[in-house]
Parts: structure tokens; sequence; C-alpha cells
């Protein structure tokens, strides 16, 4: 990352002027009687980075599935690039996507990486990073190869383009998931706990890529328990509690002089 | 009494001479009767593989009248025997069609041994193909489907690209299975008078007397059929497992 891109990062609360990448509002979600998201609105301004924390069931995953409908929401609203998903109840009354050329088009521009990492297991790192900009974007296949060997090279695993992830170290499959997501370039980048299923040795190597990615200006959303990280990266800090959120803000603010006496408990108990 | 007075007790002519490819040998016939099995086995196998992805994707991701017919065609047709199946769909089905035609007032029509009986051991493997082909996309780490959901592949597009890929190493073992079953099943149609390996080696049989020779000639044939066969799905399972680490060191 050169100097002038870092300049351009932007400090604290989001600048007005930006646009709004994802807008989240009143959004509930519920598993038959489990209600886990129990009206939550949430906004990435271009350039933001939105870190998510909270207990195991606060729903902190379940928010970052809704955005892109892999888990499709009870209710609520949500906007990627001022587009608002149209939603529909099916037969069964669940709430569905309605359009789904609009959704699979929203789904090709948000960069998601899994805890799990979800390579495809049957193609090799290079194949994994053309796979979209090949198939699903309509890139030339010579531009798209051409362009995941420096995305590949920018995490570290040029040399590794014709193995296979089962072949691969955890902290590598991850680093290379996280070149598939930048291949489509995305507007936002979705985070779902990237670190968790790492040992803990490898999960340096990881947090350094996410890093520099937000040091770059990429808008993301990121869920995670990795609090210094968290304090580092983000922009906005939001704490969710029971499906709810209760108490966002700049990181300083959260970490540093937290107001709820939940969030000061899980502070210490992740502490 | 010698061996051979056992293959061969009411011919003076020789083995060579009975099995030679060219007449008075039957070596001919038993090959074209394995060229017809083996055509059957192979488009059966590839109707079985249509109707058994498709079958799988329905019961998976179709919706309750989907599933629900889906769950009465593999029942109806793993329940009943092959040999009646066979019987009802060759002679009520070209009955039907036949029937059909008439009503709409055009001609009967003869319908060909190989297509009826492409179709209807294609029905046949179908059913089980859906099965071991559902069994094999359930196996796929349903972390790769989401995968495939979240960066906007079309269903379409995900079946072509990361299903059918990915199931395929927890599918060969059983698919080689059918297949196997396939190309003797194909015996079966020598009972509505479809020329295969089977019916030709009974006619080369009753006409030489030479029952035992011709019969394990025949078995022979299917031998090398399966062994073929093996050598051709092992090459293609090592390369449908090509992402996954070998078992070797588990041993």
């Amino acid at each position: 990352m050169s100097a002038v891109e870092a300049a351009t990062v932007p400090s604290g609360e989001a600048q007005s002027g930006a646009a709004e990448a994802i807008h989240v509002e009143n959004l509930h979600k519920k598993f038959g009687q489990l209600h886990v998201l129990k009206g939550v609105s949430l906004s990435a301004r271009d350039g933001e980075v939105i870190a998510i924390i909270g207990g195991s069931g606060s729903g902190k995953s379940t928010l970052l599935r809704c955005i892109n409908c892999l888990e499709n929401p009870t209710s609520g609203i949500i906007r990627v690039n001022g587009e608002q998903i149209k939603l529909k109840a099916d037969n069964h009354g669940h709430t569905v996507p309605a359009d789904r050329k609009q959704i699979e088009r929203i789904r090709s521009r948000l960069g998601m990486v899994f805890q799990n990492f979800n390579l495809w297991s049957h193609m090799t790192l290079i194949e994994n990073v053309i796979e979209v900009p090949v198939h699903v974007l309509g890139v030339k296949r010579d531009e798209a190869i051409a362009q995941a060997e420096k995305l590949l090279a920018r995490v570290g695993l040029a040399e590794k383009r014709d193995v296979y992830p089962a072949f691969l170290s955890g902290g590598q499959q991850q680093r290379a998931a996280i070149a598939r997501a930048l291949a489509i370039n995305p507007r936002v980048m979705l985070f779902d706990e990237p670190t968790s299923a790492l040992d803990p040795e490898l999960v340096g190597e990881v947090l350094k890529v996410i890093g520099d990615l937000a040091r770059e200006g990429r808008t993301m959303v990121l869920v995670t328990h990795e609090m210094k990280f968290a304090r580092e990266v983000a922009t906005h800090v939001v704490y969710l509690y029971n499906g709810l959120v209760e108490e966002e803000g700049p990181p300083e603010q959260l970490f540093g002089a937290p107001k709820s006496e939940r969030l000061k408990q899980f502070l210490r108990n992740v502490g | 009494m010698k061996l051979i007075d056992v293959f061969l007790p009411a011919s003076a002519a020789g083995i060579i001479e009975l099995l030679s490819p060219v007449p008075p040998g039957w070596g001919g016939t038993l090959l074209v009767g394995l060229l017809h099995s083996v055509e059957i086995a192979i488009g059966a196998t590839c109707l079985g593989l249509l109707i058994g992805t498709g079958g799988a994707w329905g019961k998976l991701y179709g919706g309750p009248v989907a599933r629900d017919l889906l769950a009465v065609y593999t029942t109806v047709v793993r329940a009943v025997p092959e040999l009646v199946l066979i019987l009802l769909l060759y002679y009520a089905g070209t009955d039907l069609i036949n029937q059909v035609l008439a009503a709409m007032g055009y001609r009967r029509v003869d319908i060909s041994g190989l297509a009826a009986g492409i179709f209807v051991l294609g029905v046949v493997q179908g059913a089980y193909s859906t099965e071991v082909i559902r069994g094999a996309i359930l196996s796929i780490p349903q972390g790769q489907i989401e995968a495939a959901r979240a960066y906007g592949m079309s269903p379409g597009l995900m079946l072509r690209r990361i299903t059918l890929p990915a199931m395929l190493p927890f599918a060969i073992p059983g698919l080689a299975n059918l297949w196997l079953i396939a190309t003797k099943d194909t015996a079966l149609l020598a009972v509505v008078g479809f020329f295969e390996l089977t019916l030709a080696t009974r006619q080369a049989a009753g006409v030489t007397k030479a029952y035992l020779l011709f019969f394990v000639a025949a078995g022979a044939l299917y031998l090398a059929l399966s062994l073929f066969s093996n050598l051709i799905i092992g090459r293609v399972e090592a390369w449908s497992r090509r992402g996954m680490p070998s078992i070797k060191e588990a041993r």
C-alpha cells in the first residue's frame, strides 16, 4: 500500500460525503420460535470498517449473513449500494428474495470470507480465484488469471497457485479465500469470524492481510472475536447483545469507555 | 470321456472353428451381441445419469409435488423386479405409444429394440442413480455450496461448476456399481427378443449344441467388459479425487 493511499484512509467516524454501501434497517430474523435478531440497524459508508462484536448467540453472524441473504431476514430493509433487496413471502410464510437475478447480482459484488474458508475443494487456488470472475461476472479467462496471480502474490501464495486447498494450512486457505473475495472487485467485503477456525499461530498472518485491506480504505463488515484487532482496524464498532444493538460507536469510545454494563462485562470476559 | 467332449458333444468341429469370427464360426455373432449389449448399457447409463441428476436435485431442492412424484418413482421402480418392469414397459409401453399415435391419426410404428431397451433400462437406472447422487450431494461440505450462493451463482451454474464436480468422488463407487449392473441387465432384454450377447449365445449354442463352450465364452466376454470398465472407472475416480488428500497415510 502506498503512502498516498494511506493518507486517504478515513479516521474515526465516517466522513459525511461517502456513499452508503450497506444499509440495514430494523432487521428481524426468527428461526422457528427462536428470535435471533430483534430489530437491528446498521450502516456502512464507503471506506468504513464496521466491526460487529458480541457473545456467542448474540446474532452477529446471522446479521452478516442476512446482508447477502444467505439467511433470509424475517422482516426489515436491506440496501446494498442504495439498491433495496426485494423480498417476498413464499407459500410457507418465509421471507425469500423476490428477484433471483437481483440477489445474484448483488451477491456477486459482495466478497464474503467464511469462518471455515469454504474454498471449492475440486479446484486449485488459481481456479478458485478466477471462478466467479469468469463464470459469474464474465471476465475473460486470461485477464482473470493475470489478476488472480497478482492477488495470490499479494496474500503470499503465488507459488501455491496450482495446489488444491486440502493440501494447505488453514491460514493459507483463508488467505486464498480472501484473494477469491478480492477477485470480484467487491464493493464491500463481508468477514464472518475469519480467524475463529485457525490455530493460534496462524491467526496473525490472516489478520495482517485483513488489516492491510482495511488501511487501504476497503469497505468491510467484520464479525470477529479478536478485540485487539477490531480496535486497531475498525472505524465503527457495533456490540450486539441478544439480538439487539446494545452499544455502538468509534472503537476508542467502545473499548476505552464503554457505557453499557453488559459490554463492560463482555470486554472483561474476552479481554 | 475327454474334456473336449463336454464342450463339443455333437460337433466334430474344433473350438477354434466354432468361435471363429467368420461364418461358419459363431464368434462374430457373439461379438455383435456384445456390441449391442454395450450400446444398451451406455445408453441406459447416460439416460439414468440424466434422470438421476435431475431426480436428486428435485428431491433435495424441489417443491413438495416434485418431491412426492420422485419418491413414488424411486420407490416403485426399486420395488418391482426388473424383468417385470422390462416386460411391462416394453409391451405396454409400445402398445401405449401406438394407441396414442392411432388416436391422433398416425400410423402404427415399430419401436426399435435398441431405443426401447435403452429407455426401459434407463428408467430403472435413473431410480437407483437418483439415490446414489442424492447421497453424494449430501456428502459435499455444505460450506462449498454456501460459498457458491454467496458469490451470486445461479442454480444452473452452481450445479454445473460446483455441485456435480464436488459430489463426483462420493458418487463414483455407487455409479460404478450401477454401470456394471447395467452391462449385465442387458441380458434381461433377451426375453423381449432383443439381440444382445445372451440371446446371441443361446442361438449359437442351440444350433451347434455346444452349450458349455458358448456360455463360457459369453461369460468371458462379460468378464472382459467388467475388467475394462474397472480400468476406466479407476482412472475417473482418481481424477475426481484430485483435490483430496490420499488416504494411504490413514492405513
